[in-house]
Order: C-alpha cells, then structure tokens, then sequence
C-alpha cells in the first residue's frame, strides 16, 4: 500500500494513470476511479462544506446518494455545480472546485455559523428578521440569499448538445447487480426485448464491490459471463451510465444516459446526455438498497463513510479510507467490511457492535458488543472515536452501519406509498401491480441467493422461473438502530441540510409533528439527496418524540427525480434558435429576393417590412401604402389558415359554423363570416368562398388556424357527426398573395389566361377558378382587407414565389411594390378592420361592430350564450376610431382611456387603445380603441393615459373608419 | 410566546425546550359559528382574518390531510398584482398590500421578499398587451414598468440575446412583486388564528354536508358530525367535490401543474422571470433552489403528479431563455390540483344554499392571492355583503355573462 | 400516458390536446326556455374524482376526436372510442327510449 491506494486488487486500471486538479491541486489517479475514489487514495477525504454550518465534510457514499462530496466540475459553458465526486468518472484533465466555501475550503470563514447554531435551529428564521420592518429587505435577506445554494452555475450557454430518444421494450430491468443480470439474463432467454440500465459507470452493481461466490466463480466473474451473453443477444440492449429517474403513467420511464460525462468533452457527433423515454410493457426495480448512516457526535467528520462504501472504495477502487479503521455497525455488514479491509491489510482498530449478540463472524476482529460510538474526534479529519462509555479507540476512518433502506422510490412515483417492514427495519416498495416489480435487495430480500432467485422470477414473463446458480450467502442481519442518545457534539440525519437530531422533536413540540411538517420546518431530505440516507433516521426520531411508531409517521412522497437531471438532457436538441420549428411561406424565398425584414408570428416568419436604402421601417411602411394606394402593391398572406370544406352538407355545416349565412352564398362568391365561441364571444373571422354548390374553402386569422380546424373537426365530429361534409387544412397548400390598388387589375390582366378580367366577369367578392401564366390553376377572390381596389391570388405553394415574380413584374409599369405586415396594419386601421388587438378573446360580434351579422334564424355556436345581459350590456366597451387631437401627437397601443377632467383610477377607465398605425393618408397616427358605450360617444374628446411611458394627450373617439368611409376605392 | 430575536434568543440558552406549540391540536367542538373546509393557506387566512378583523369567535378548520397540505405547500411561491381587468385588478392590490404588512400582522417571518417580477415580451401585439395591462396597474396607482431589450439586459445579461428563437423585445416589470415562504404563510395563519381562538383540526375529512329545510347546519367528518351555523368552502383543487355534497355543481375543472425545483445554487436569479414565448417562469429561493413551473398537463386530473410531456415542454422553454442553465439540474417536480374556473378568475360568493360560501376557481393564481382571498372571504362570511375589492367574483356571473377573462381563452378551463 | 388512437395505436400523450368532460349535451332548442340547459352545457361540470368520458383530439396524429374514458385520480385508461361513434349512441339513445 503507497498511501492510502491499495496496491493490488480493485477494477482500476494500473496502466493508465489520469491526471486531475481539485480546488487547482493537481493530484493522479487511474483510468476507473471516481474523482472521490482518487481522491480519498491520494489521502483527501476533505471534499466540501455543508449549507448552513459549513461543516467540513468527505465523501460519505461511494454512489448516487452523496450528499456531502459535490463540487463544481469543468469550466465556462461546461461548468457544473454540485457534481458528486462519488459518481463522476475520473478522465484526464478534469478540473474539479469545491463548493460553499470561502476564502478556502480549509478555512472557511462560513463556518462561524456553528458557533451560533445554538440559535441556527429548525424554523429560527421564521420567528426573526422582522423588525425593523425595513431590514429584511436592506439587510437581512441579502445575508440570507448571500448565503444560499451551494455550487455556482455559468452564465454562459452550454457548447454540448443534448439528445432525445424513445425506446420500446418487453421488459426494463433497472439495475444491474446480481437481481437485474438475472432478470435482465432470465428475460433474454425467454426472447423477450430487453433493456438493462444502471446508474453505475459499469454493470455489475454491488458485484463490482463486494466479494461474492455465484455458480462456482468469484462474483465479478460471474457478472462478466451474463453481461457478455446479454451484449451477445439482439434483443437485449445494454445501457450503463443510465439513470432511470421517473415512473410515470403507463408504464413510461424517464432515463438519463451520461453518454460523455466520463470525458472531457464529447465525441465528435456524439451528445453529452441523452434523454430517454422508455415505454416498458414490463418493468423490473432491481435497484439495491442504501446502507444508513448512524446518527452520533461528529458522524459528518471526513472520513466517516457508510461500511459498504468503505468497501466499494477498497475493492473496487484500491482506495483506503484510512489506515486505521473503526467500525460502528447494528448490522453484519460491518463486518463485512472490517473483513474486507482487514485482508487488504487495513488495520481495523474496533468493530462497536450496538448488538449484544450477533451471529455474524467476528473472528480475528476487535468486536465490541452491545457498545456505542457517542463521537467522533477530530474536525477536518477522523483521529480517534469516543464511546458512550468513555472508552476512546483512535483511528482515521469510521466506517458506519446502521441498515439498509431498499431503493423504493421509482415504485412510489405514482403515488403509491412504501410499506414498513420490521423484519428488515426498512420501507419496502408497495405492490403496484405486474407491470412493475421490484426484485431482491430493492425489495428487502438482501441475501445472495434470494437476489438471484427474485432477479430469474421477475424476468420469467410465462411459465416457471428457471433455476439460479448456486451461491455464498453472507450474513445480512440488521437490528433497529437509529442514533445514539447518549451523542456527544452534532448528530446529523441531514448531512447537507445541517439537520441534526434535536430539531426533529423540536419541531415535534412546536406542532410541526406531522413528517411532511417536520420535513418543511427542518429542511431534512430536501438537500440534493432527497432524504436518501438520512429520511428513515428521521422517521425513526420523530417516531419517538411523538410516541408513534415507524409506520405510524410513514415516509414523506417519493418523487422523481431519482436523483436529479440537467435541463440539458430534458431540453435536448430545442435549444437555441431551434427551441421551435419555424414556418416559412411559400413566397418567403421571394420576400428575401425583395429585401424584406421577417417577423416572428406564431412559428411562421413574416415578412414585415421592405425597405430601400436608409429607410426605417416608419419610412419603409408609408412608402409601400402609399405606391400600394396610388398604383399596386403585393403581399404575402399566405399565413392565413385555409380550410377546404366539402360535401352536400357542407353548407349547412357552415350556417352552424358562423353567426351569419353561407348556405345561401352563390357559387362563385366570397363572403365574409364571423365565428363565435360556444360562450358567444368572437372566435375567428375571415372570408370564405363557394367554388362549387358542395365545394367551400374558408379562411381564418392567421392566429387561429390551428385552433379553427380541430374546431371544426369537434363540431362535425362530437357534436354533429349525421352532417356529410368533410374537411381538410390546405393551408400549406396554397401560396395566397393579396394584389392591392387601383392597378391591381391592370397588373393581374397582364398574367391571366383568356379572356381580361372586369367588373362584370370578376366583381367584388367574386371567387373563380382560372390559369394564369399559360395554364396554372390558380383562384382568384375580389376582396380587400386594405380597402383597395384588390384581389386574393392562390397558387400552389410550390410556385408561389415564383408567380409573385411574375406579377412584380407584371406591375413593373404601374410601380408595383411588395408591401409586409406593417403596411398592412397601417391600411387596416385606416379602414377600421379589426384583427387580433380587437380579436382578443373577450369581445362580442356587437363590439366589433358586426352585431347585424348574428343571424336570427338557425343554430349556430355561440348563439345562445351570445344573448346573455352581460353580453348585450350597452356599457360594454366596443370598437372605435380615436385620433389626437393635436395631430402631431403619437398614440400607442394599451394606453387607457379617461373622461376629461377624471382622475386616473381602475373605476374611472373608460377603455384602452387596442391598435395603433401611422397613416399615410390622414398624416397622423391613427388608433382603434376598446370603448365604454363607445358608438354613442362618437367625438368625444378623452384624456389618454399611458402612465407607463408618461404621456397624456386628448384624442377624440371617431368612427373607426378613418379612411374612405364611403369605400369607393373598392371599385376604382 | 412572541417571535423574536429575543426569544430566539431566551430559548437558545434553554435549548430550545420552551417553545410552545405554534398552534393547539384540538379535538372538534360539537358546534361553531363558523366552520371553513380547507386548512391550506386561504382557510386559515379566512380563519385568521374572521377571528382577527371581524370578531368572529367560534371558528373551525377543517382539514382532511394535515396543515397546508394542498396547494399552499406545492407552489412556486409567486406574488404579484399585474392584473388588467377591473374586476381583478383593486382585489390583488389589495393582497399585496396585506403581504406588504404580513410578517408583522401574524408575527411570523415569511420571508415576503419584493425583488421583482419580470413578464417577457416577443413580440409588437406582446408588447402592446403588456402596455395594456401595465397602464390598467397604473391607472390604479399600482406600481408597472415597460422595458426594452437593453432594460432586460441590464437585469438579466445571460438570457439569449443571441441566437435566439424569439427575440426578448422587453419585458412589464412590478418592482413589488416577488416571492414568500409558501408554508410559512400557512403556518403564519395556522398560529395567528390558533392565538385568536380558531380550532385548527387536522386529519379530519368531510364527507357531508348537512341540511335542513334548505340551510346548512354541519358537517359529517371523519370525526363525527361538526355542527355549523356558517360553512365556508375554501378546498381549491377538491371544491367541486365537496360542493357536490350540497347539491351543487361548479363552473369547475380540476387539472394537474406541475412544478419544479432544482439544485441549490448561489444565487444568479435575482427577481422572478417569465418567459413570454413558450411555458416557463422561474425564481430563486433563498435556499438556492430555481423554483419554476410552466403549464398545466391539459387534462382533468386530482393525481398531483404530472407526466414527462409537459415537463419537457416547460425545460425547453427555460432553457430557451436561460441558455447558460442547461447544466443545472433539476431536483424534484411534484403536482398540485388546481381548481380551473371557466374564466380563469376566482369565485368568493355565497352559494344557492343558505349558510354555504364559496372560495374555489383560484386556477395556478391562489398563492398570491392567499391574503385577500382570506379577508374578502371572512367578510363576506361575517357581513354577508361581498368586500369592496371582490364584488365582481360572483357564481352567478357566467350566468349572466360577466366573465373576467383576462387571457380571452373563454369557458375552456384547461386554457386559462 | 398513453393513449390508443383507434387508428393510430398506441401514441404518447403530448399528440392529444383535451377538451374536458364529453357528458354535457349540446342542447338543440334555441328557445329562451332552454338557457339553463345552456349553461348547464357551457360551464357547468360534475368534475368528478374518477372515472371520467373525456374529449381528446388527435392533434399530433389522425386528427379525430375521440372520447377516453379515464381515471382522474390514477389516469388509467380504459377505453378509447371515436367521439362521432360517442355521439351516434348517444343521439340514438332517447329516440330508442321515445319508442318504449
């Protein structure tokens, strides 16, 4: 032995040394170590501070459940907080940082607090900081939140990738010690699809430590015969380095797979984490279970570890806790390790047995019955343990036994809760059916031969369980010991937390008596571990302060995540710019040609503005509604949801639909139609168009396509499946471009096919097949959103940039401009059309101004409920026009709207500006306003508020028509 | 005893032996004058407030598991009163006022902490509503503040900025919003109320309400008949059901949130942050932890416990905004039942039996609204007259169509 | 979760979009008289902790709407069917009643 690494044995490999910094260190340790096992052979247990003492602290595990050894790891982008030491795979190069600390993680200053922990107990911030009043704020919760958390995240972006990915299977086995290769081996043979996991960084589970004998060969040997026979078999996938975290509905697992943690950065191609769902008709928890600590004086002490800990670190690792051991046990596994040390020629000072008796082998070990540690001495380090009896034995490791908790919490994710068993002193999973079982030490069942035995019967899916090999059982008895009452200095059950064993019956007598009372009031289990070692010990505690038993006071809810998972992996590949898909229209490639400026609209990106040289978007805007007012202009509304409706009912299908009429719409006409919600409220609103006597072909806002499809897809289907009508969304079919202005026509004549178009063949509100550009099928509507002279011109998608680079062309003379979303709303608002800002979800058709629309005479959605008093109240507020007074003034949506000469006040509002667009032909900033009784009040003159940007002004309430109320441009 | 640094101190030289109960574990009375259904944290506040402000004596708490244990414990924690429609926006003042003044008020630290809280804007039509709704906030003298993206920077220099899928085109900002210690706002009320005589009884479930000749004169427990000459519902998630045992059926569903909580980190979040295009909100808590949520699963459940769907939905979302938090872990998730209303706003009102109230349809808004939801309820219980605050959160305004939609998703509660 | 799609088989949750309760029956009379039962449909809902007929729409998949019947409080799932079949039973219920 050179130091504290043993000089044979363990799965290290000896040939490949690795090199690491700790707190910038440098230290070596060999390919298979964990930073904590190279660590703890390099002599360093002292790995970091607790949360509220700073209590120097070790590695107290060897695995998952460490709650004391987490430091930060890696740097920039990459850096990780509370990384556990126990579970990281040393690599080369790893640069590791302890946590909670400062100047140093030898001294540190935090650790003051111990002195006054005296008042530091359970729930003391909850009865101070309040007075005066105005420290909390100033100066009190800053100290706290300076004081929070424990490892410091970056702020900057992750350079990884993430992965996600589903995986199919008959059985998963999760875990892969001697329960789960037999399950995992017993389900393979049987032809089932299998897929094993395990946490650990190798399979094998308590295999890869403790010494077994299976089939005739040592224990490893064994698992490396069943895990080459599984790696040789199709339907088995092997995932190691895997953590299931969540068992959800339907027997849906959530698994992380760290495929690149064991390496300084990922491999080319490969992800850092990826993130699993995994769909298991079968599922088999063989999980293991977790050795308890003892509660006494100084069992935080770096140093101090769990016995099977100290085992996993010699065997495994051929890594020495200490050179000279002392063992505090209730249970044979002790012994186990005092053994197991022993022949690695570790010297084991004492075995204090808290048992009188114990049947256990104690022969060659200094084994002390019926005895109890009352402390541990020393402060960054173990030198000696102190009995009850005063009796001090020194040593420079204690290695602790207090029982096993069986693994449980997968099997309690859905609700059900673990059921106490007195034979084993622990909490068993609950019977939750067939599709899940739990199988050996996960269950309670800790000898060898009862592993294998439960692993062959959880994975036979039909017939009888095959034979298991034969097997050493070891000793595996457990008494009921908690902590020791007799302590001296701090017991802990809450390693991280700093909860030591007064505060539970502290909060006991303060009334905090149920668990989940004491849990919230002491904080314990809700440090990074979740209660994994210490949640029992606290059980048991509050047990006895309120005269209940064990069972009585029940667990806390297991919930995932087992232990806890990167946003990373849960986000996987939506990150960044790819957080959504993004929809391009199909004339977004012409739009780009054009220069044009997109916007984020929903997922599509539109296109908002095409500026020329030096202009904003203001200039851009004006200049595109002005050439498209005086001549002609383009626009890409392809975005519009397009819903095509077919069948002899599917005119009747739309009089359900909409508030107002479309059987009776001609062929060959457009109407347009307003959809209410059940609750009378306005849905949607759009044009819709009969092509054929059974044929339709609606429109929605861009907004509701979506939600206006399965709309109609409820409708037909759950409320009046007898109609015969169908439907499909071509929205994505069609490419639908607006051609607006005087020369609109001028400019489509140039690209139709036959005979020109004019008032008599195509009049307002006409809808007609025609070709265009020497054969393409296209449709053409006569209707106008910008109050021009315009028209609808669909195409298939896949030509639609390129029509609209015949029709640019087509227009070249008449000074044809492509115009975005921005000059639309300007002309929209001149006309006084209403959009999303007026489609808010809370207005009614008479808000809108489009009362006459709800027809009388048939059913619709939304009729009924639309003839409610709170509805028809005449004090609503309804759309209006509203301009300022001074013209030079600027109005800006959401300002809200008071009576001259009130006072600000919720009371006093009269209602809000809803859109807001400079105009080009009035030469003001125009406005749509939501307004209280609005039409009896046209002109108005109110005050605006916009407390937010600090403007008033006065504006008067008009028709919300500002522009060509008479709509002659329609026809010009 | 009085909470304070002194008897904190007193206690520390005696080992903390003395301290008394923070409230009694009684057994039920045969009768009350008033008994309230629900001992989370609108319960106990309406308890405490009947007690305290209206001089009510003969109080029980009801309830079935044990204090605080619905949604008062299983929040994130958020307090705020950035509400846009009339009848909301004076009541949730009203509520951060008494925060403003709790602490003292019950003689309980509950750490109301005001760092802040941060609604994100995308997009133009965004950035209006946010005008729409801050300017009602000012209108009211509530204090709002529109950002822009160099504002948002400045508060929060990691979010993406670069390279992201919507743009953060600013942000509406109430200073005086921010976080409280959710079960120490429970437990606050449960010892305030326990001070002025309020009978807090847990572990003991309703399983009926009786009547005669149309008025509520107790209920059956699992402790045996409580009798009551008032019955206040307070029982969120569970309204629907015990409202059943009066006959009535409730403009109610029950849905899943999940919410989320991750390792603790020194601290790097100061205020709370909303994200504005996609489900996702996150604050610090003073432990360390990220404490955040997004949206509810989407389907009718009482299971508190969600699925992976939206647990991923709500991540991606977070990490679209905070791309420097993808290494950070996440520590636990856990559900709460959430009584969603067919608008998305609350219902303090008397009900069509006499003697039964109601306080139900909080949606994943009651935390915040735990201090006023308590006072309006206790007056409406002691004056039978709704306070000034809460007039418009009557049952029957779906019936008469004065709904307070302030997202306009309409009667689709899983929406709201 | 998992649903089973008639027509698509078994499909993960986040492809369905709910709609709540499928008992509430669109009333068919427009007459004043008929308000209550509106509302009745409109709002009001028994909630229950159990078993539930609820709409969910194939959003991610078929996009047929389908009525599952499920658990509220352990979310198993015993049936799924097509909400237009739904309807035609339920259509069809009172007029066999009618008849008697």
């Amino acid at each position: 032995m050179t130091g504290f690494r043993l000089s044979k044995g363990g799965l290290i490999d000896r040939s490949k040394p690795l090199n690491f910094t700790f707190d910038g260190t440098a230290y070596s340790g060999f390919q298979g170590d964990t930073l904590a096992s190279a660590l703890i052979a390099s002599g360093t247990h002292l790995m970091g501070r607790s949360f509220k003492y700073h209590r120097p602290r070790g590695a107290i595990t060897a695995g998952a459940a460490e709650p004391n050894a987490l430091v930060e790891l890696r740097s920039g982008g990459r850096k990780e907080a509370n990384t556990r030491a126990t579970m990281i795979e040393l690599y080369e190069g790893l640069e590791a940082k302890s946590q909670n600390r400062w100047p140093s993680l030898r001294f540190d200053i935090g650790a003051v607090n111990s002195l006054a922990s005296a008042m530091f107990v359970a729930g003391f911030y909850y009865k101070t900081f309040m007075w005066p009043k105005s420290f909390w704020e100033k100066i009190y919760e800053p100290l706290i939140r300076k004081a929070a958390g424990l490892g410091t995240a970056s702020k900057e972006a992750d350079p990884d990738r993430f992965e996600k990915a589903y995986a199919h299977c008959d059985v998963l086995v999760i875990g892969s010690g001697p329960t789960g290769l037999m399950a995992a081996l017993t389900a393979a043979r049987g032809g089932a699809d299998v897929v094993l996991a395990d946490e650990g960084s190798a399979l094998g589970g308590s295999l890869l430590f403790d010494n077994e004998e299976i089939d005739g060969k040592s224990g490893i040997d064994w698992a490396r015969g069943v895990i080459a026979e599984l790696a040789s078999l199709k339907n088995v996938t092997l995932m190691p380095r895997t953590t299931v975290f969540g068992w959800y509905d339907d027997n849906v697992f959530g698994a992380v797979e760290r495929v690149s943690d064991h390496l300084a950065t990922p491999n080319p191609y490969e992800p850092q984490q990826r993130y699993w769902r995994i769909i298991a008709k079968k599922a088999v928890l063989a999980a293991g279970a977790e050795e308890r600590p003892i509660v006494f004086g100084g069992n935080d002490t770096p140093g101090v570890m769990t016995a099977s800990a100290m085992r996993h670190y010699s065997n495994r690792y051929a890594a020495a806790a200490g050179q000279s051991v002392a063992v505090f046990t209730s249970t044979d596994s002790g012994y186990r390790t005092a053994r197991d040390l022993a022949a690695h020629g570790v010297f084991v000072s004492a075995v204090v047995d808290t048992r009188a008796e114990a049947k256990v082998e104690g022969k060659r070990l200094p084994v002390l019955r019926g005895r109890q540690v009352a402390q541990v001495k020393g402060g960054k380090a173990v030198s000696a343990i102190e009995l009850t009896d005063h009796t001090v034995i020194s040593c420079d490791a204690v290695a602790m036994s207090g029982g096993w908790s069986p693994i449980v919490n997968l099997m309690c994710h859905r609700g059900a809760r673990p059921v106490w068993n007195d034979s084993i002193s622990g909490f068993v999973p609950p019977d939750v059916g067939g599709a899940f079982v739990a199988a050996g030490s996960a269950k309670g069942s800790f000898l060898l031969s009862d592993c294998l035995r439960e692993g062959a019967a959880a994975g036979t899916l039909k017939g009888k369980a095959p034979a298991v090999p034969k097997c050493r059982d070891e000793a595996a008895g457990v008494a009921p010991f908690w902590w020791v009452k007799d302590f001296r200095g701090k017991a802990f059950v809450d390693y991280q937390n700093d909860v030591t064993v007064k505060d539970l019956p502290l909060a006991a007598r303060e009334g905090y008596n149920h668990i989940e009372l004491a849990k919230r009031y002491t904080t314990t289990g809700m440090a990074t571990d979740q209660g994994k070692l210490g949640n029992v010990n606290a059980i048991a505690i509050l047990a006895e302060a309120t005269g209940k038993t064990i069972p009585e006071i029940g667990t806390t809810t297991f919930r995932p995540f087992y232990t806890p998972v990167s946003f990373g992996a849960l986000a996987g590949h939506s990150v960044g710019h790819h957080f959504q898909p993004v929809r391009k229209t199909p004339l977004h490639e012409w739009a780009e040609e054009e220069g044009a400026v997109f916007v984020e609209t929903g997922l599509w990106m539109r296109s908002s503005w095409f500026p020329k040289a030096g202009e904003d978007w203001l200039a851009s805007a004006s200049r595109e509604v002005l050439a498209t007012r005086n001549g002609v202009g383009l626009c890409d509304v392809s975005t519009l949801g397009k819903i095509d409706i077919q069948g002899p009912d599917a005119g009747a299908f739309l009089d359900r639909l909409y508030c107002n009429t479309f059987s009776t719409l001609a062929v060959g006409k457009a109407r347009y139609g307003l959809m209410l919600r059940e609750d009378g409220i306005v849905f949607d609103d759009g044009t819709t168009s009969r092509l054929a006597e059974d044929h339709f072909i609606m429109t929605t806002t861009t907004a509701n396509a979506a939600r206006v499809m399965s709309h109609i897809e409820f409708c037909h289907q759950a409320l009046w499946p007898d109609l015969d009508v169908t439907y499909a969304s071509v929205t994505e079919q069609w490419a639908q471009m607006a051609i607006a202005g005087p020369k609109s026509r001028d400019t489509l004549n140039r690209i139709v096919d036959g005979a020109a178009l004019t008032d008599e063949n195509t009049p307002y509100l006409a809808a007609r097949s025609l070709t265009i550009l020497g054969g393409m099928q296209a449709r053409l509507f006569r209707i106008s959103f910008s109050g021009e002279h315009a028209y609808e011109l669909a195409v298939p998608a896949d030509y639609g940039s390129q029509v609209a680079r015949s029709l640019m062309r087509a227009g070249r003379d008449f000074g044809i401009v492509p115009y975005g979303v921005e000059a639309l709303s300007m002309m929209r608002v001149e006309k006084g059309h209403v959009a999303g800002g007026e489609l808010n979800g809370t207005t009614t058709a008479a808000d809108l101004g489009l009362g006459k629309m709800m027809s009388t005479k048939k059913d619709y959605i939304g009729r009924m409920m639309a003839s409610r008093e709170g509805l028809t109240d005449a004090n609503r507020q309804c759309v209006v026009g509203i301009r300022p007074v001074d013209k030079g003034d600027r109005l800006r949506a959401g300002s809200h709207l008071l009576k001259r000469g009130d006072t600000p006040s919720m009371a006093n509002d009269q209602g809000y500006i809803s859109s807001v667009a400079w105009s080009p032909m009035c030469g003001m900033w125009l406005g749509l306003a939501l307004f209280a009784n609005g039409r009896a009040r046209i002109g108005e003159v109110v005050k605006v508020f916009d407390g937010l940007r600090n403007i008033t002004m006065d504006a008067e309430i008009c028709d919300p028509v500002h522009f060509d109320k008479e709509n002659r441009r329609l026809n010009v | 005893m009085k909470y304070s640094v002194f008897s904190l101190l007193k206690n520390s030289f005696s080992g903390h032996k003395a301290w008394e109960p923070a409230w009694r574990q009684p057994d039920p009375k045969p009768t009350y004058d008033v008994v309230i259904v629900g001992g989370g944290g609108h319960g106990l506040a309406t308890a405490y407030y009947l007690a305290k402000e209206f001089g009510v004596r003969n109080i029980a708490v009801l309830e079935k598991g044990w204090l605080g244990s619905g949604n008062i414990g299983r929040n994130t924690t958020i307090i705020r009163s950035n509400y846009m429609l009339p009848g909301n926006n004076p009541f949730y003042e009203l509520s951060m006022k008494l925060w403003e003044g709790l602490e003292q008020d019950f003689n309980f630290n509950a750490m109301v902490s005001q760092r802040g809280v941060l609604n994100l804007c995308h997009t133009d039509p965004q950035r209006d509503a946010f005008a729409r709704r801050g300017n009602a906030m000012r209108i009211d003298g509530v204090d709002a503040e529109l950002l822009d993206t160099a504002d948002v920077k400045a508060m929060y220099p990691f979010f993406d900025y670069d390279n992201p899928r919507f743009p953060i085109k600013g942000g509406l900002l109430q200073r005086r919003g921010g976080t409280v210690r959710h079960d120490a706002v429970a437990w606050g009320y449960a010892r305030g109320a326990d001070m002025h005589g309020v009978d807090i009884i847990q572990h003991c479930e309703v399983t009926g309400i009786r009547r005669e000749n149309g008025k509520v004169v107790g209920v059956e427990t699992t402790r045996g008949f409580i009798g009551c000459k008032k019955l206040g519902l307070a029982a969120a998630g569970n309204s629907s059901e015990v409202a059943a045992m009066a006959g009535l059926k409730l403009p109610i569903e029950s849905h899943v949130l999940q919410a989320f909580v991750s390792e603790g980190l020194k601290p790097f979040i100061d205020g709370v942050v909303t994200f504005g295009a996609g489900h996702f909100y996150v604050s610090q808590s003073d432990k360390g932890g990220l404490v955040f949520g997004g949206d509810i699963d989407g389907y009718n459940s009482y299971a508190r416990r969600g699925n992976l769907p939206m647990v991923e939905h709500v991540v991606e979302a977070g990490v679209a905004m905070i791309p420097a938090i993808s290494r950070v872990r996440v520590l636990r998730s856990w559900g709460g039942i959430m009584d969603m209303s067919m608008d998305g706003s609350p219902i303090i009102d008397k009900t069509s039996v006499d003697g039964l109230y109601l306080n139900a349809g909080w949606c994943y808004g009651g935390f915040k609204a735990t201090p006023a939801s308590g006072f309006c309820f206790a007056h409406l219980i002691a004056k039978d007259q709704p306070q000034a605050t809460a007039t418009a959160y009557r049952l029957d305004r779906f019936r008469r169509g004065y709904m307070i939609d302030e997202k306009g998703q309409g009667a689709t509660p899983n929406l709201h | 979760m998992l649903i089973t799609c008639p027509h698509c088989g078994t499909r993960p949750v986040e492809e369905f979009t709910f709609l709540g309760d499928a008992k509430p029956q669109r009333p068919t009379s427009n007459d004043p008289s008929t308000m209550e039962q509106w509302f009745d449909y409109v709002y009001l809902r028994d909630n229950p902790r159990g078993v539930i007929d609820e709409y969910a729409h194939h959003s991610g998949g078929c996009r047929t709407w389908l009525v599952v019947t499920r658990n509220t409080e352990t979310h198993e799932i015993t049936g799924t069917v097509l909400a237009s079949d739904y309807a035609a039973k339920r259509n069809e219920a009172p007029k066999k009643g009618a008849r008697k």
